[in-house]
């Protein structure tokens, strides 16, 4: 700042000076210093008062006028501006609030698939064990059957290995047959084929 | 601007005052200068108010040449004053767009060119010398009369010092006066002198045709240094106003 600052005077005092040249020329009775006519002082008091009065009425009206179109205007830039902010901020809000919800609904969604699975798994499992523990109850009772079956069975079977050996003897022998040696006989036996 | 007699070139005769506006004018001694100097402020005053009558968001031509001539001179004070400069914003204003229409009003033909009166650039340049010694003193008090011995002078040169710096800070008047009206006096007596010429060379038949003709394209070269000069002139003279503000405010 300081360079330009002390070349403007230089400069324009040179060029001035240079000019000065085809002034100084005319010289002599330049009307600019006639003062034998009171023209040449009264127009510089009518400028005093001319420049005074431009002066007030720019500095109270004009320039006034101009500044305030210009913050008028740069009022409305920032208010503009100011808008557009806030409405990115709205928007970026809006977007971060609709991928919030995105992962909420996703989590949710994960978590009554995990449930649906969860509890469909423990259904299964609950009819697994029921259906297992009514099959173990049948072969429970199926095999209590055969055993009682059976054990009826091996009890008869005394019964009619009494009463054949009896009519067998009868026959043979014509005489009924002691039977209290019959029945030791057949325990016997029945016991020695592990029967009994 | 008509050359009289046919034998002399009166370049002068141009700068001559008179009374102007009847016998009205002629009463208060309202000279043809001052009509310019109200024609030059009514033009500002034009530019402002029906330029800015729109108030538009997007300016048109000439509310933008209103606001560009308010921008201009408003960032020429805060750039040579610093953030003081709106304080003097109105005042730098009104002699930049005083001076500059006044320059420029006296390109027209027949229009009279007030800055090309001595006094009159004396009075401004007058009136700022004496503006920026009151803001001078009134912001710094007496140490303002520092300003005369600059820091790092040996004691035995600081008289001269002191002398030659008295001496620049009053040249100033004469610097910023005479430049003005050198400038503007000069260019109208040269437009005055070449238009003379072709009336002279165009008077004496087929032999002068070619240098009337090469003094008109002259005269045309010269109205546009004119515009040049009337612009580069107020600027100038505004922006050196701002700069001895600048030290008047903050001392160098």
């Amino acid at each position: 700042m300081t360079r330009p600052r002390r070349i403007i005077p230089l400069l324009a005092a040179g060029f001035g000076s240079l000019l000065l040249v085809p002034a100084a020329a005319w010289a002599e009775g330049m009307p600019q210093l006639n003062f034998s006519t009171p023209l040449t002082i009264s127009q510089v008091v009518w400028g005093a008062i001319i420049f005074v009065v431009l002066y007030i009425l720019l500095a109270r009206g004009g320039l006034p006028l101009v500044g305030s179109v210009l913050e008028e205007r740069a009022a409305k830039i920032g208010k503009d501006l100011e808008e557009a902010r806030a409405a990115k901020v709205r928007a970026d809000a809006g977007m971060a609030e609709a991928d919030q919800a995105t992962a909420k609904a996703r989590a949710e969604a994960q978590a009554a698939i995990n449930a649906a699975v969860d509890q469909a798994k423990k259904a299964a499992a609950a009819q697994t064990e029921a259906l297992n523990a009514r099959l173990d109850k049948q072969l429970h009772d199926s095999e209590a059957q055969i055993a009682q079956a059976r054990t009826g069975a091996m009890s008869a079977l005394r019964q009619v290995a009494t009463e054949t050996a009896a009519t067998v003897i009868d026959r043979l022998t014509g005489s009924a047959p002691d039977t209290g040696r019959l029945d030791q006989a057949i325990g016997s036996a029945l016991a020695s084929r592990g029967i009994g | 601007m008509a050359a009289e007699g046919s034998s002399s070139i009166d370049a002068l005769a141009q700068f001559q005052l008179h009374t102007t506006l009847g016998p009205l004018g002629a009463s208060v001694n309202f000279t043809q200068a001052n009509l310019m100097m109200v024609v030059a402020s009514l033009g500002v005053l034009a530019l402002l108010y029906i330029g800015m009558k729109p108030r538009a968001m997007v300016p048109g031509r000439l509310q933008a040449a209103a606001e560009m001539g308010y921008e201009f001179v408003l960032s020429m004070c805060t750039e040579q004053i610093g953030p003081e400069g709106r304080r003097y914003f109105p005042l730098v204003f009104t002699i930049f767009f005083f001076i500059l229409f006044g320059n420029l009003l006296g390109v027209f033909p027949y229009f009279f060119t007030f800055t090309s009166h001595i006094m009159v650039t004396l009075a401004l340049s007058v009136f700022v010398f004496v503006l920026v010694t009151i803001v001078a003193l009134k912001e710094h008090g007496l140490h303002f009369f520092s300003y005369f011995l600059p820091e790092g002078i040996p004691t035995i040169l600081a008289p001269l010092m002191v002398a030659i710096e008295i001496i620049s800070y009053f040249s100033r008047i004469i610097s910023l006066s005479v430049r003005l009206f050198a400038n503007m006096m000069a260019g109208h007596v040269m437009l005055e002198v070449f238009g003379a010429f072709i009336i002279m060379l165009g008077g004496l038949g087929l032999l002068g045709f070619i240098p009337a003709a090469l003094s008109l394209g002259v005269n045309t070269l010269l109205i546009g240094f004119e515009l040049l000069v009337a612009t580069l002139q107020a600027y100038v003279f505004a922006v050196l106003t701002c700069i001895y503000l600048h030290d008047a405010v903050h001392l160098h």
